[in-house]
């Protein structure tokens, strides 16, 4: 997953007319947007096209990559793969296909504000729209020691991998069992420690328990535009057609 | 490294006349498991001055410096730019402390806890009451003084560990503080990034006191070092001097 | 586990967010105050233990026949750093994976937040807290995996279910008895994982402190089961759910019918856990 995610951070840096749009304008529009496309009945084709062409075209302003993105968003079928080849079996495809369509334009939307809004501006958004503060900060720091702590256990499976052979026997599979919770146990000891000396860092620099609110960059009219469209459209495809 | 002329060379060596900014008489210091880590430790850091801290893993080094900004609260006298610390210290008197006394923690990833540099950088400056875009502000000046300042919009991920450990070093210049301590900063840096973090740190106006294992990096900024050993402050004098006593670098046998 | 966006139904998925809202509050406000000290040292700790959780959940636990299990983590995170605080890791593990990861729909939030960071952890927290003393030590910590699992599964299940997903009957059989078998493997993998983290330092697994009305509690907890497991049936009996619902002859429609029983079902169930849970943080605080 590590390596599937470095894309979608890259492209997050990216500069685009997308990219250059207020996180929260963007939460709201892909909110409207799953809405929508979670109520679509299932008997509309059209719908979903609609849906679909607004999202291309939506990748097309935040001069993403089509290809990869629609490949990064198919990995969401492997899940629906069972539930779709039981719709079919039960009621044939047309209950299947809009599973498969809905979850793939749902995470193809979702894909798409993960990949045109840096992080930190997504979670300022989060906060922002009332997601409680303490939440969102928790957040926060998950993300920033995630591949830092991720990177130890790494290193702790290879260790373990290039010391221990294959487990045929029963024993060797007790053993290996009980390493790995001993590197749960490892890995839990060093986030504990790791942990109290962020939070000796913090106090080193004044820190008293608050945290500094974020800084909400004004809402501009093009935001606003951009949400009204966005929206409009969304409604659209979903009432009209 | 070359060899470089002792700073006690340099026009602007500190006399030894003026008043410490930093004072610790009789530091002791318990873990909650009953270990003594500090055995009565007595030290002076005057304006301007550089001072090495040397001694053993688990010889008290950083137990001590931890002290210095009231992280930990020992028994005996402290007083870090005129302000007692001890366990009765005020939260006011602490943040005092803490904007005058920066500590750069072996760590860098540890120090470096924001999502992006700038957000870090200004995380300081913010908690001494400066409003977001005077935090800013500061913290870009402080990043032009590292030399980081195309890395304001990054994630702290995306650095080397020469890289994070000037930001962490720009985190704590923010604060304008008087006093830098550096706990092993040489510690995964490359000769170049060696070399650059000397280089920086000479420039600086900041008394400076520096924990490490490096004889050489110490000798090329430091004029006295001091060596701890079990807890104490076992022999004090000029670098080279407490090096070879010790037998503290490569060379030696 | 993870339910994405595009399979719950609009109701479902509706309700869940909003029932979601309170319970995530509550906890990220409580996990903060943990310590009776608001010095902000719990935000760090959470955030770490949150990438902790991914990490873990990395390392392999081969469990016979060529295959490894992994820690999912509710109830390991519900014993050692309490169950608002863990509950407040696991939504930061759930909102990270929606929105940067794409695992797990952003409309199934709400859901998915309940399923796995609300009931999964007190799942895995109360019969640790209920028999986590003496003798009956062991088998608390490895039932809390194992219902923190199964619950949290059969949960997402019976939400599916009601959304209308096709599943034939065998299917949901097989499956609950895989989520059984998941629960095993929790269950031991967590009773390892705490006794290795334990050896290390014990201060950091919380003594399980007696508990008062322990028959009332165990009396809800009960019930909370029973329920939760026959949401899980009635969802994927619609039969039975039509002959119960037409001897009330109150709402027309066969769906919504459906649907609202259902969604009552799961309502009981969680307003249950939750005043569960504040009886015991009401207790923690006397």
């Amino acid at each position: 997953m590590r390596g599937a995610h470095a894309h979608v951070e890259r492209w997050s840096r990216g500069a685009s007319p997308l990219h250059s749009l207020d996180a929260r304008a963007k939460m709201i529009a892909l909110v409207v947007l799953l809405a929508a496309i979670a109520t679509t009945p299932a008997g509309s084709p059209w719908m979903f096209c609609g849906f679909f062409a607004l999202l291309l075209a939506a990748i097309f302003f935040a001069r993403l990559p089509f290809v990869a993105m629609l490949a990064r968003a198919a990995l969401v079928l492997p899940f629906s793969a069972v539930f779709v080849a039981m719709a079919w079996w039960s009621a044939g495809p047309r209950a299947a296909f809009p599973l498969v369509a809905k979850s793939f334009l749902s995470v193809l939307a979702a894909l798409l504000v993960a990949a045109s809004t840096p992080w930190p501006r997504l979670l300022d958004a989060l906060a922002l729209l009332r997601v409680p503060r303490p939440l969102v900060l928790v957040t926060q720091f998950l993300g920033r020691y995630l591949f830092v702590v991720t990177e130890q256990a790494l290193q702790m499976r290879r260790a373990a991998q290039s010391r221990q052979g294959v487990a045929r026997k029963t024993k060797d599979l007790s053993r290996h069992f009980h390493a790995a919770a001993g590197a749960v146990g490892v890995l839990f000891a060093r986030s504990s420690e790791r942990a109290d000396s962020i939070y000796h860092a913090m106090v080193a620099r004044g820190f008293t328990g608050r945290f500094p609110a974020p800084t909400a960059p004004p809402f501009a009219l093009r935001d606003a535009a951009f949400l009204f469209f966005s929206i409009a459209a969304a409604l659209a495809i979903r009432l009209a057609l | 490294m070359k060899s470089v002329p002792s700073i006690a060379a340099r026009p602007d060596a500190p006399s030894p006349a003026r008043k410490p900014i930093v004072e610790v008489r009789g530091l002791r210091y318990r873990y909650p498991d009953g270990t003594l880590a500090l055995d009565g430790v007595d030290f002076d850091l005057r304006p301007g001055e550089r001072v090495a801290v040397f001694g053993a893993n688990g010889s008290g080094k950083t137990t001590f410096i931890l002290h210095l900004n009231g992280l930990l609260r020992g028994e005996g006298f402290i007083e870090v730019c005129g302000r007692r610390i001890d366990r009765d210290t005020n939260a006011d008197a602490l943040a005092e402390v803490r904007a005058r006394l920066g500590l750069v923690f072996q760590n860098s990833d540890e120090q470096l806890f924001m999502p992006t540099v700038l957000e870090d950088v200004a995380f300081g400056p913010s908690n001494q009451g400066l409003s977001p875009e005077e935090a800013s502000a500061r913290a870009r000046t402080a990043l032009d003084q590292v030399g980081m300042s195309d890395a304001a919009g990054k994630a702290p991920y995306h650095l080397s560990a020469g890289e994070k450990r000037r930001v962490a070093l720009a985190g704590v210049l923010a604060m304008q503080p008087e006093i830098l301590v550096l706990d092993e900063p040489t510690t995964s840096l490359d000769p170049p990034g060696q070399r650059e973090l000397l280089r920086l740190l000479r420039h600086l106006p900041q008394a400076i006191l520096l924990v490490t294992h490096d004889a050489d990096f110490a000798a090329s900024l430091a004029t006295r070092a001091v060596f701890f050993e079990r807890g104490r402050i076992a022999a004090e004098g000029e670098v080279r001097e407490i090096t070879e006593r010790f037998h503290w670098s490569r060379e030696s046998e | 586990m993870h339910i994405p966006d595009g399979f719950l139904s609009a109701p479902v998925w509706t309700t869940l967010d909003v029932a979601a809202m309170p319970a995530v509050a509550w906890a990220a406000r409580r996990a903060q105050t943990d310590l009776e000290v608001q010095d902000g040292r719990r935000i760090p700790l959470l955030g770490v233990m949150g990438a902790f959780v991914f990490a873990a959940q990395m390392l392999n636990f081969p469990v016979g026949l060529g295959t490894s299990g992994h820690l999912v983590g509710g109830a390991l995170l519900a014993i050692t750093l309490g169950p608002s605080a863990a509950a407040t890791v696991m939504t930061a593990v759930l909102i990270l994976q929606a929105f940067l990861l794409q695992d797990g729909g952003v409309m199934a939030l709400g859901a998915n937040i309940l399923n796995m960071a609300i009931a999964g952890v007190l799942a895995g927290y109360l019969p640790y807290r209920l028999w986590g003393r003496g003798r009956t030590r062991t088998a608390a910590i490895f039932l809390g995996g194992a219902a923190s699992v199964a619950l949290s599964a059969c949960l997402a299940l019976s939400e599916l279910l009601i959304s209308g997903v096709p599943m034939p009957r065998r299917l949901v059989l097989v499956s609950s008895i895989l989520f059984l078998a998941n629960g095993l493997i929790e269950g031991a993998i967590t009773v390892a994982a705490l006794r290795a983290i334990e050896r290390l330092n014990p201060a950091w697994v919380r003594p399980a402190e007696p508990v008062r009305a322990r028959p009332l509690i165990v009396a809800a907890v009960t019930a909370i089961i029973v329920i939760g497991v026959g949401t899980l049936i009635a969802s994927s009996a619609p039969d039975a759910l039509e002959a119960a619902l037409s001897i009330r002859g109150e709402t027309h429609s066969l769906w919504l019918r459906k649907a609202l029983l259902g969604l009552t079902g799961m309502a009981i169930l969680y307003a249950g856990l939750l005043l569960v849970a504040r009886r015991f943080a009401r207790q923690r605080s006397a």
